[in-house]
């Protein structure tokens, strides 16, 4: 276990600052501090706002960090830094900070894929992740099924979010029922009082006609358009909105596109193996659905606890360890922050 | 802390402008001495370029980071993408080296060197068609600013105090709206006179300063407004 590398990693592509330190596969700390608060009277993350909220928060959460481990920046032997996708402005603070790191400790730095780093940190729950496998990526910002033939080399995009990605539609529908932001656990609470089949919602390319091009893709703005117009026809009629099985309807139709798909993608690849990750993998309900959908085909399936689903830095520093431990080469030091690295890009 | 007669390496760091900077001096008790110096002008690569002209200034004098005493950072203000690198490389290396780091506005880096004898208005560009801009005495001392707005409001504000000259890229840039004659040099934030101006703190000891942004702007953002409803 001591002869295992040690590795931090360092998040700040979108809202929060994340540092986290491993040894092989094992976690040692995981320190974060979210601007999602000042985001909340926006209802969406606003860029200047949360690279600002980076800047400050980069050099406490990293002593946070450390202290938890009990480790210093002198034994840490690379240091893994999110490159991308994401806000531009908001992954040149963590981009810059890893680079200052590393030139004062004299360390190596990898700048990664933040969509990587999210399938790479259920290797700290449930160990090595057999490939190929298939990962179901969804959060406010990201909508991606892929497939994981090798994670340190590359990754092949199998589909994508063609509008809205499947948080932000959680975050919409929260805004229309007078939920707060951000709106995926409000929803989640709601929907368990609720009737998941009450209301008839539209599961996005799913018809036969969008399946021939957009097998793997999602579309989630019918869905919202729909929920939307079925809540305010009931408001004009003067009817009370029945939140809860709004919310469960809602949620079951984007749970089911999401599920349907990702199995999909399992089965037609010859995959036994699912892993779920981004913030609305914390969902209650598309963990259970997932589960027992899979046990059909025998296919396994992999979520993390909630903790490390959405943004953090153990997910970067999960994917370090992964990149030294297969040989991967560590970045140059004019690496850039990319905000569209494409997921073909395992690190730069 | 005193010094006597030691000498203290200390890296100087400025992205508030299109040039990248990155030096190494020494601050002795009666001076400062550049040591080594690397700029690039790219006001899209800030990123990219700033640690590896950090890397570079320390192997040019042969010194490991750990041979630093003291950071100095330009504070801006300037475009907040580039400015914070800087900032953020000087907080995470003064973190790792347990070494203080001094914020010096910017423009003191433009403004202070340019005042020989003569009140002179120092300005960067802000884009959207503004300028970063500050007035100094004779003496270098700043009178007035930083702020942020139209070169003519700037302009207008250095006539009244008697300001002769101009400097710095804004100054550059906007020279006829100003319609002051320009200094050369410097055109950017010059490390030295960065140093300079944190030198007697560097000679003390002092702690070091939090390193926050003059952003002069608020974030652009507006607050959400009521939802529009989908059906006619
Ligand atoms: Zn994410």
């Amino acid at each position: 276990m001591a002869d295992e590398p040690l590795i931090l990693g360092i998040e700040t592509s979108c809202d929060e600052t994340g540092v986290g330190i491993v040894r092989g596969h094992t976690l040692l700390a995981d320190a974060l501090a979210s601007s999602v608060d000042q985001h909340a009277r926006f209802g969406g993350v606003v860029p200047e706002v949360a690279s600002r909220a980076h800047l400050e928060a980069i050099v406490p959460t990293m002593q946070r960090a450390l202290t938890e481990a009990g480790v210093t920046l002198a034994d840490v032997d690379a240091i893994a830094v999110t490159a991308g996708p994401g806000l531009a402005g908001a992954l040149l603070v963590g981009v810059a900070a890893a680079k200052g790191y590393a030139v004062a400790a004299e360390k190596p730095v990898y700048g990664v894929n933040h969509l990587a780093a999210h399938v790479a940190v259920d290797t700290l729950e449930h160990g090595p992740l057999p490939e190929p496998a298939v990962a179901l990526l969804v959060s406010g910002g990201h909508s991606s099924l892929l497939l994981v033939d090798d994670l340190a080399h590359g990754v092949t995009p199998l589909g994508a979010t063609i509008d809205d990605a499947a948080g932000e539609a959680f975050d919409k529908i929260a805004r229309l029922l007078g939920l707060p932001f951000p709106g995926g656990p409000y929803i989640d609470r709601e929907a368990r009082a609720g009737d998941p089949a009450a209301i008839a919602f539209p599961r996005g390319l799913t018809a036969a006609k969008d399946l021939a091009a957009h097998r793997y893709d999602f579309s989630f703005s019918g869905l919202k358009t729909a929920v939307a117009r079925w809540v305010e026809a009931r408001q004009r009629a003067g009817e009370a909105v029945p939140v809860a099985d709004v919310a469960a309807s809602f949620q079951e139709a984007v749970c089911d596109v999401l599920v349907g798909k990702a199995l999909d993608a399992c089965r037609s690849n010859g995959v036994e193996t699912l892993v779920i990750g981004g913030g609305v993998a914390a969902n209650s309900r598309l963990r259970a659905m997932a589960e027992l959908r899979a046990a059909r085909y025998g296919i396994r399936v992999r979520v993390p606890r909630p903790g490390l689903c959405t943004d953090n830095g153990a997910m970067v520093a999960a994917l370090g360890s992964h990149l030294v431990a297969s040989g991967v080469a560590p970045s140059r030091l004019d690496l850039p922050a990319d905000s569209a690295m494409p997921l073909t890009t395992v690190s730069v | 802390m005193r010094l006597g007669l030691l000498t203290v390496l200390v890296l100087v760091v400025d992205s508030s402008t299109p040039a990248v900077t990155a030096a190494l001096v020494e601050v002795t008790a009666d001076g400062v001495t550049s040591r080594a110096q690397r700029s690039t002008v790219d006001a899209r690569a800030h990123g990219e370029l700033l640690a590896p002209q950090v890397d570079g200034v320390l192997a040019e004098v042969g010194a490991r980071p750990a041979e630093l005493g003291a950071i100095v950072a330009g504070l801006g203000p300037g475009p907040f993408t580039g400015l914070r690198v800087g900032l953020v490389t000087a907080a995470t290396m003064s973190q790792v080296l347990d070494i203080p780091a001094y914020g010096v506005c910017s423009l003191d880096g433009i403004g202070h060197p340019a005042a020989a004898g003569e009140p002179v208005l120092a300005a960067s560009d802000a884009r959207r068609r503004e300028v970063y801009w500050a007035v100094y005495d004779g003496a270098g001392q700043r009178l007035v600013g930083p702020e942020v707005g139209a070169p003519s409001v700037a302009a207008e504000r250095a006539r009244e105090l008697a300001v002769t000259v101009a400097v710095g890229d804004g100054a550059h840039r906007y020279a006829d709206v100003l319609g002051l004659p320009l200094r050369a040099e410097p055109r950017y934030p010059d490390p030295h006179a960065l140093a300079v101006l944190a030198a007697e703190r560097i000679r003390a000891g002092a702690p070091g300063d939090p390193l926050t942004p003059l952003y002069l702007r608020r974030p652009d953002a507006v607050a959400a407004t009521a939802r529009k409803p989908v059906l006619p």
